[in-house]
């Protein structure tokens, strides 16, 4: 199991917009290097991608404000 | 009724900035922050603070219960605005109307005329201001489009009738091109946008982009004279200046009684600004859009006139006429802003928030700095990135270069990484120095200048 921590201090986001649907859900199957969300850093948008293989369990919320470091999944 | 209480919508240095306006005049000050802005420096300056939600801008300052709930909770009898979040928002305008207050800006119908693109350009015509060349709205039929394309001229841009954000354009530089490209950018707009409807404009080739400032009261406007806004990465505006240096004084005049005929007709009311594309080799001027706000770049106007224009907007809209009539508005010297953003101009404008370990601000004659910093300040990661505005004046073009290069060498935001190193590098080019530029000058500059930046 291992912990996908936030790159970046900004807004978590797990849509690619606002309409759209979310990248991955919780249980999903992932694969290093998938996109599984964005974080927004002062209006510029970067994707977030999974670090391992393996099924996804979200920690941070859509919309989240996240610290540099910050948990935001665990991929087991 | 003159306000007495004015709640700030906005942050940053905008926020600092009216509430400057706002002690001057004597009254109160409500800053509205989300949590993120706690300890902004708009807070501290403030007479009164209220927290509007969670660091995500559409919780917050975006919220207009919340905003409007601050507002009736703190006794505010009219909000500011400011620029971007609910600057622009024709429905935000009625909505503080509604509840009583004084919208800072113009009428909610103003700013849902002059937003709307088409509705914009068809004001601009009948107020006889020149809009770009085009076919005015759609064209489906190949034939009409093919003569519209023949009469305004080659190049010619084709545009999805249903587009935006820049898709589904195409340039045509001749006929055969025109005939080629027309279908597929039907086709192309179709699967798109399911709507294969197009129109048609002319495309102004190194254009500049002039625009110039207007204040009304609801029955009278003037101008402020001209800004010029060429120098733009990504749209957005890095380098501002008063007057236009290449303008020549009979275009002056007739442009800004352009964008005052076009205020009058809207019967605008507070600080507003119309942007023009501008032909320096015809000398030929286009209306491209109005924005209904005070605009990051108004400084450079206050330092050319000596008009303080947000101060202005706000007694303008407690009910007062304009203060001052156009024969009072007079230009002297000229005035260059740099926008200082937490950006680092050797990681390709990378943001950069983090804390202000230090700080030393710029003095000395002509030099205005407008900023939310101070040392120990986080800026924090969820707004834009504009730390602050260094604006200088002098009697010359050349006088404020030097001066600029000057108070830049002074500036030291210690902690993360600015773009002063752009500025600094903008102010030592000889085409920047001798104003040869358009908006499309400055991204490939940046192409070729980028290991100056790295180093």
């Amino acid at each position: 199991m291992a912990q996908l921590l936030s790159p970046l201090p900004g807004t978590f986001y797990r849509r690619p917009s606002p309409d759209k649907p979310a990248y991955k859900e919780d249980g999903d199957k992932v694969k290093a290097g998938d996109v599984v969300g964005l974080i927004e850093v002062m209006k510029s948008f970067n994707e977030v991608k999974a670090d391992a293989d393996g099924k996804i369990t979200f920690i941070a919320e859509n919309e989240e404000p996240v610290m540099a470091g910050q948990a935001l999944a665990e991929i087991a | 009724m003159p306000i007495t209480k004015l709640l700030i919508a906005n942050r940053g240095e905008i926020a600092v900035r009216i509430i400057r306006a706002a002690k001057e005049l004597g009254i109160k000050t409500v800053q509205v922050h989300s949590l993120a802005d706690a300890d902004s420096l708009a807070v501290k300056m403030a007479d009164e603070a209220v927290n509007i939600g969670p660091p995500h801008a559409a919780k917050s300052y975006l919220n207009v219960d919340n905003i409007l709930k601050a507002a009736k909770d703190t006794g505010a009898d009219a909000v500011h605005p400011g620029y971007g979040f609910l600057a622009e928002n024709a429905n935000f305008a009625d909505a503080v109307k509604a509840a009583g207050l004084v919208f800072v800006g113009p009428e909610g119908e103003s700013i849902r005329i002059m937003g709307d693109k088409v509705a914009a350009r068809a004001a601009a015509e009948a107020a006889g201001v020149p809009v770009v060349p085009g076919s005015d709205g759609r064209v489906d039929d190949p034939e009409r489009a093919r003569l519209v394309a023949e009469a305004i001229g080659f190049p010619v841009m084709i545009k999805a009738a249903a587009g935006g954000g820049g898709r589904g354009i195409r340039v045509a530089h001749d006929l055969s091109e025109f005939e080629t490209l027309m279908p597929q950018a039907s086709a192309e707009a179709k699967a798109a946008f399911g709507d294969g409807g197009l129109y048609i404009e002319k495309v102004i080739e190194k254009a500049r982009h002039i625009e110039v400032q207007i204040l009304g009261d609801g029955q009278r406007a003037i101008h402020c004279f001209e800004r010029e806004c060429s120098l733009q990465r990504r749209r957005q505006k890095v380098w501002e200046e008063a007057p236009s240096a290449v303008l020549p004084q009979e275009v002056r005049d007739k442009l800004c009684a352009s964008a005052v005929a076009l205020a009058e007709a809207v019967k605008y009311r507070g600080a507003g600004t119309l942007e023009y594309l501008y032909d320096d080799q015809t000398h030929h001027f286009y209306f491209i859009e109005m924005n209904t706000r005070i605009q990051v770049e108004h400084p450079v106007t206050e330092m050319i006139t000596g008009i303080d224009l947000v101060r202005e907007m706000i007694r303008v809209a407690g009910g007062a006429p304009l203060s001052i009539s156009q024969d009072d508005v007079k230009m002297k010297g000229h005035a260059i802003e740099v926008r200082i953003n937490a950006e680092d101009p050797a990681k390709n404008f990378m943001p950069a928030p983090g804390t202000i370990a230090s700080l030393r601000v710029p003095g000395g004659p002509g030099t205005r700095f407008d900023t939310m910093l101070y040392q120990g300040y986080q800026v924090p990661p969820f707004y834009d990135s504009l730390l602050g505005k260094l604006i200088v004046w002098d009697e010359t073009r050349d006088g404020a270069i030097a001066r600029m290069v000057r108070a830049l060498d002074e500036l030291d935001v210690g902690g993360l990484a600015t773009t002063k190193p752009l500025h600094q590098l903008l102010a030592a080019d000889e085409s920047v120095r001798t104003a040869q530029f358009h908006t499309r000058w400055l991204e490939p500059w940046l192409e070729q200048n980028a290991h100056k930046l790295n180093s």
